[in-house]
């Protein structure tokens, strides 16, 4: 597949791991921001391929994991109204929410559906112009500029039956909390790539500088990732703190203008609560109050449910960095992708599942012929 | 499990997620592991016999004369009911043909049973039931008995197709999911996903048009031909829901052995590649059906292979692996940068990826 296959030409990925061993000279512990690198770094192996100085630790850029309880309990009280249809991304549907998840809500007689754009939503209320179509608009800085489209059309088109359940998050709010916490490992970021193809990466020389933290912008493929780390690895055995972009065919400084003018039109920064981590200050994004009427916490009045997570779940450690999913007690065991205790292991993109589908380290060792 | 971590663990509440113990799921028909789970605890527990516990796409029964009979059944729902390659009709022959099939067996026999909501057309109707008898033709077998409910409106999706096949083994045939051995070579018929990803594109789920066709197919001539050129097939099987993965997964359990599969081996279409890579997908968890592993003793390997790529339904057959003694009853795929990782089974349903 064009851009694709070549960024996972096997030669080259060996060539690539010999040049980030050939700069390394001491340990150094790296993160990857985003889940879906986190994927990709274990279905195809890459931390095998690494010198063993070099630690990936994961970060919480999974949309999924990080999207607190209480607004899953919105949303299913949501999805549960009799007029409603309740439109979602499809990993949310296996979330837990406080004993329920989407699934059994639609077991239940709920009307939930999976779209792969919100704009299908945007469609389905015009379509059903006797029902209430809720959207749950979560997710980064990837998804924003299209939930904030489905917003912005359904006000052009006039819509009184669309809405949005928001709880969006920002990345670099993110790093400022994992960089500034007082159990922070990370010595060097590689930054999720898509996010900066959307809002480039003019909000990270700061961070670099305030934290003394090089950062590299990466892709995906098995390629740029160990772009990224070898960048990354030369600043940080140079002692430089910079940040560079190792994901040059996607990303530029500025970033996608438009899509960034078009969720500055809709939204705007507020605080945010994380799954597992807690309270961000400015890591959130909230509809302006121009478009205020298309609140789904407004319009149903699920702004009451408040809903607590022990502070002392491990998938909050494990999000920020400070634990691999192996070390915690009930991974594999107690908690499966079947039977999950956490959001970590049930998303696509959470970094337990990742471990737990590619990477049961014990069975890889033990390939015998015959 | 030592006391302390038994109290760490009650401690850490992140929200426990029903179980779905109380109510079906759509997950529950995803292919996966929810599927086999249902299946274990209410089915087979229920209705416990050997023919039914060996756990395969059908069973083999005994009958008064010298002759073994094998005997499978299947229902069919599909939205919508004519897509892109195929049909419902086509759909419930072919699933049943097949499944009789892959125990080595000679499917002879179908019967239909109808489920139809009211309000479908009959015109609809006469053209799944042509539909049908084309298969039936084109696999040589014929539908002898049949039955027919109608459901108020809304009660049904259009309509459902339940059949039920026998088709006769011969003497010495022993395949099974429980026969690959260390040392065998693993093959699968032709693309892998073309089905899945045809019925999601003809959804309007895609939200870009391709040119793929479903891969429905009898696969039950192929069958003889392969039969014909080697007595040393083990086991066949056809990676319908939950696809390649969930499938080689079910074989690795069955028969106590490991899997190891090539990524670069892996015969996928670019249009297969790029939807699922839009949309989050794994083309290895994808539907087929018109598609069959076949686990081969390393020998015969070539030599079916040559069989199969004879055939229409197995021109593109590749060797995509071999079974190895351990790890037993997992699955293990050689990437293409060359490190290895665990494939896993489908769990539930298969969602999209949000970004």
């Amino acid at each position: 597949m064009k851009y694709v296959a070549e960024f996972r030409d096997a030669e080259l990925v060996k060539r690539s791991a010999e040049l980030i061993r050939a700069e390394v000279s001491r340990p150094w512990t790296l993160m990857e921001i985003c889940g879906g690198q986190t994927h990709a770094i274990l279905r195809y192996g890459i931390d095998e391929l690494l010198p063993e100085e070099i630690e990936l630790v994961h970060g919480p850029g999974c949309p999924v994991c990080v999207t607190p309880l209480e607004q899953i309990d919105k949303a299913l009280a949501l999805a549960a109204l009799p007029n409603v249809i309740f439109t979602s991304y499809g990993d949310m549907l296996r979330v837990p929410g406080s004993g329920r998840d989407l699934f059994s809500v639609r077991a239940a007689g709920g009307d939930v559906r999976v779209v792969y754009s919100p704009l299908d939503a945007v469609r389905i209320a015009s379509e059903n112009p006797d029902k209430e179509v809720v959207f749950f608009a979560i997710g980064f800085e990837t998804t924003a500029p299209a939930n904030a489209m489905s917003v912005y059309q359904a006000a052009r088109l006039g819509l009184k039956n669309f809405s949005v359940l928001v709880s969006h998050v920002r990345v670099p709010p993110a790093m400022h909390a994992i960089l500034g916490g007082e159990h922070n490992r990370v010595q060097g970021f590689l930054a999720a790539g898509h996010v900066c193809a959307v809002m480039g990466y003019w909000e990270y020389p700061p961070i670099a500088a305030r934290y003394h933290t090089p950062i590299a912008v990466t892709g995906f493929e098995p390629l740029d990732l160990l772009r990224g780390v070898l960048d990354v690895v030369k600043l940080l055995e140079a002692g430089e703190v910079r940040v560079v972009n190792s994901y040059g065919r996607a990303v530029t400084f500025q970033g996608n203008r438009p899509a960034q003018d078009l969720i500055n039109k809709v939204f705007q920064v507020c605080d945010r609560k994380w799954r597992g981590i807690g309270n961000i200050p400015m890591s959130g994004w909230g509809l302006r109050p121009e478009y205020a009427a298309f609140d789904a916490e407004r319009r149903f009045d699920v702004s009451a449910i408040q809903s607590e997570e022990s502070p002392i779940c491990v998938a909050g450690q494990i999000l920020q960095g400070q634990l691999k999913p192996p070390q915690c007690p009930a991974f594999g065991t107690l908690c499966t992708p079947q039977h999950p205790l956490g959001a970590t292991m049930v998303s696509s993109e959470g970094a337990c599942a990742a471990y737990y589908h590619y990477n049961k380290a014990d069975l890889l060792s033990e390939v015998k012929h015959g | 499990m030592a006391e302390t971590m038994k109290t760490s663990l009650e401690g850490m509440v992140c929200p426990v997620p029903l179980q779905h113990q109380e109510r079906i799921v759509q997950g529950h028909g995803s292919g996966g592991k929810l599927m086999h789970d249902l299946i274990a605890k209410y089915f087979v527990a229920a209705w416990d016999n050997p023919m039914l516990n060996a756990g395969n796409d059908a069973s083999v029964i005994a009958t008064q004369g010298a002759a073994r009979m094998a005997v499978s059944t299947d229902a069919h729902v599909v939205t919508p009911l004519f897509f892109p390659g195929g049909d419902i009709g086509r759909l419930a022959v072919c699933g049943t043909v097949n499944d009789v099939a892959m125990l080595g067996a000679r499917p002879l026999y179908l019967t239909a049973s109808f489920i139809l909501e009211e309000g479908l057309e009959i015109a609809t109707l006469e053209k799944v039931v042509a539909s049908m008898h084309a298969a039936a033709q084109e696999a040589g077998v014929q539908i002898v008995a049949g039955d027919t409910k109608v459901v108020g409106k809304g009660m049904a999706d259009g309509m459902y197709i339940s059949t039920t096949g026998v088709g006769l083994l011969a003497e010495d045939t022993r395949i099974h999911g429980a026969a690959a051995q260390p040392g065998d070579l693993v093959i699968v018929s032709g693309s892998l996903g073309d089905h899945g990803i045809a019925v999601l594109a003809a959804r309007g789920e895609l939200g870009f048009d391709t040119d793929l066709e479903s891969d429905v197919a009898p696969l039950n001539r192929l069958i003889a031909e392969m039969l014909e050129a080697s007595q040393n097939i083990h086991v066949l099987r056809d990676p319908t829901r939950g696809g390649l993965a969930t499938t080689l997964n079910e074989i690795a359990r069955q028969s106590k052995a490991g899997i190891v599969v090539k990524e670069s081996a892996l015969p996928i279409k670019p249009a297969v590649d790029a939807a699922c890579e839009l949309l989050g997908f794994d083309p290895l968890y994808i539907a087929n059906e018109g598609k069959l592993v076949a686990v081969v003793g390393r020998e015969d390997g070539e030599r079916v292979l040559e069989a199969m790529r004879k055939h229409k339904y197995g021109k593109d057959a590749a060797l995509i692996g071999e079974v190895v003694a351990e790890p037993a009853g997992r699955v293990l795929m050689q990437t293409l940068i060359g490190s290895h990782r665990l494939v896993d089974e489908l769990m539930g349903e298969l969602l999209p990826r949000i970004c």
